[in-house]
């Protein structure tokens, strides 16, 4: 700390220019990691770019009319979008209506009415459920829910609601509805968990605010909670449309896998990850391959719509923590 | 008239109660079913002596229903897995230690929410993404065992590098000071007193990402395939190996009956494994949450 002048230079230049310690370690270690850091973002660019490029021959073929077209018949070669993407939004749209009520009931009794006790061990088992793989999910679904859905709920839906004509055709218990309740099971823990995070996370005094004039439970939780963690259950809502969108085998052990639009809510159909797994590695030749990595674009882009924006709105809540539910 | 009101008030809010109650058990009825039918079918077979060691077999209709197993399989997933683990832990670990111990102007930033959004991407497209890079620029390893571990390391980075960040997190900021103060360079202080407090964390997260990885069938059955083969030397990585999520898939709707009691045993295999893994590492997290947070 020695210095020829009466007013020395700032204290750290001084510190680090007679520091004994060698910087190029320091330095060195920094580069290597920054390389590693760099390949996680150049991951994410090349799997855009893998599948752009590989979907170059397609969509010189096809057109944007790849899009819309119904027609996939890999014999003839002409091959169209739109059975998969209408199987994806139409499951996950299921799936999603069918959670949101499950999840959101669980989170609020974890949050606000389970004894304490009780609410480590539960919400423990509800993030289980996110643990489990997907091939289970399918397995416990073919062999358990689909003849379920054969003997007993697919009649009755029949019944009630067969005049809608969303229930026709004949009944196997494979198909579209099977695919979106396995898929409902699958996302609850995601959205549960961060809605269950999230409620948590509201400040005592917003609840005492609430209770002290008078509101019931009910009341406190409607109005001092839930409007309080709108913005992150919003965002765990959205990552588990992002997880219905691609999930893979679970849906492609139940939905009965058929190439054309889906008629019926008990019919066969497809999504675009089941498309993947089926048709990806028998393909038919080139075409084949870039039209269904054409498709796997058009996922990758919903998927990375769904996740960015979720991820924004939950990391805004969070602070920069993102969620906890994996 | 205002108790009445007050009344039905009370009765909304414990209908609704009620309501919350009934669908914690809908929800948590899967996981006890699924452990519960894992048990009942898989059981019988889980527990033969000969399961985990023996080659796949024949159909029963060709010869007798003696030996099955599953050693195949359970070699092409460690196989598998552990070559996705020697590629991801290194590249998770160091992002993660750039996105939390360095100040870089939002790089680091970017890099975690990178992989935020990197764990979120559907596991089938990383496979197609393995399948759509060798299939231009080395077709012959398309189909191999290869291909399957650079599909599942795609879907460890990610996890690898936001569960090691998480753990750096906890250690807390008093460490790094009382160890810079005593003269130790930056690197050796993120390496020795940083990464090895958030240690069990990192571990753990490690763990987390391996069963993940060990549970993934859609990447495999795009890139892998299928066989039943052993997995007996370094070469078996250059031709389609057998694996236990591929192995439930292909065999679920199989005619044999030894084939289907290999899948239910398979099923309980990879349910008893993943569910432990997680309990345990739950636990650890916990712990080591506590006790930084105690510390500081």
């Amino acid at each position: 700390m020695e210095s020829p002048t009466p007013s020395p230079p700032s204290f750290p230049t001084v510190y680090l220019a007679q520091r004994p310690v060698a910087r190029w370690p320091d330095q060195l270690f920094f580069v290597v990691i920054l390389i590693f850091a760099i390949s996680i973002i150049a991951l994410a660019l090349a799997i855009v770019a893998i599948l752009v490029y590989n979907s170059q021959q397609s969509f010189r073929v096809f057109g944007w009319g790849f899009l819309v077209s119904s027609t996939w018949n890999p014999n003839a070669q002409i091959f169209g979008a739109l059975p998969f993407v209408v199987g994806t939004l139409l499951t996950s749209a299921i799936a999603l209506l069918i959670a949101l009520p499950l999840s959101l009931g669980s989170a609020i009794f974890l949050t606000t009415v389970a004894p304490r006790w009780l609410r480590g061990p539960l919400g423990t088992a509800v993030e289980l459920l996110a643990a489990i793989p997907s091939v289970i999910y399918g397995f416990w679904g073919l062999w358990i829910v689909v003849p379920f859905m054969r003997s007993t709920v697919n009649p009755a839906l029949q019944q009630s609601l067969g005049w809608t004509g969303a229930f026709s055709g004949p009944n196997t218990g494979f198909g579209v509805l099977t695919a979106s309740i396995i898929l409902a099971v699958m996302i609850v823990p995601t959205i549960s968990a961060i809605s269950r995070d999230t409620l948590a996370a509201v400040p005592a005094t917003q609840k005492e605010a609430a209770l002290s004039l008078g509101a019931t439970t009910w009341e406190t939780t409607r109005v001092a909670m839930i409007p309080y963690s709108r913005s992150g259950i919003v965002g765990g809502v959205i990552l588990g449309l992002g997880r219905a969108i691609g999930e893979t085998m679970a849906v492609l052990m139940v939905i009965g896998n058929s190439d054309k639009l889906p008629l019926s809510l008990i019919g066969n159909g497809s999504t675009i990850s089941t498309l993947i797994a089926n048709e990806l590695l028998s393909n038919t030749g080139p075409l084949q391959i870039s039209a269904i990595l054409e498709c796997g674009l058009v996922l990758m882009l919903i998927s990375l719509a769904v996740n960015v924006g979720a991820r924004l709105l939950v990391w805004r809540f969070a602070g920069g923590q993102g969620g906890k539910a994996e | 008239m205002k108790f009445d009101r007050f009344a039905r008030r009370k009765l909304l809010s414990h209908t609704i109660t009620v309501l919350a109650g009934l669908t914690v058990v809908a929800v948590l009825y899967p996981l006890v079913d699924i452990v519960y039918v894992a048990f009942v079918h898989g059981g019988g077979v889980l527990f033969q002596a000969t399961f985990l060691t023996a080659r796949n077999p024949t159909p029963c209709s060709v010869v007798s229903c003696a030996s099955v197993g599953i050693a195949p399989d359970i070699e092409g997933t460690a196989a598998m897995v552990g070559l996705a683990a020697l590629i991801s832990v290194p590249i998770g670990v160091l992002a993660a230690i750039l996105a939390s111990e360095y100040r870089t102007g939002g790089f680091g930033r970017a890099v975690s929410f990178t992989a935020d959004v990197l764990s979120g991407v559907p596991s089938i497209l990383m496979g197609a993404f393995v399948y759509g890079y060798l299939v231009i620029e080395n077709p012959a390893l398309v189909e191999t065992a290869i291909s399957g571990g650079l599909a599942l390391s795609a879907i460890m980075i990610p996890i690898v590098t936001r569960t090691t960040e998480e753990a750096l997190r906890t250690v807390p900021n008093s460490m790094r000071e009382a160890a810079i103060a005593l003269g130790i360079s930056k690197w050796k202080m993120t390496l020795r007193i940083v990464l090895v407090s958030a240690l069990p964390g990192v571990v753990t997260g490690v763990l987390l990402a391996i069963m993940r990885a060990t549970g993934e069938a859609a990447p495999l059955i795009v890139t892998v395939g299928f066989s039943n083969l052993p997995f007996d030397s370094l070469s078996a990585y250059n031709r389609p190996a057998g694996s236990l999520p591929v192995l439930i898939y292909n065999f679920a709707l199989s005619p044999y009956s030894n084939w289907l009691d290999l899948a239910w045993g398979a099923v309980l295999f990879l349910l008893i494994a993943i569910l432990i893994v997680n309990v345990l590492s739950r636990y650890v997290i916990h712990r080591m949450t506590v006790k930084m947070s105690g510390g500081s």
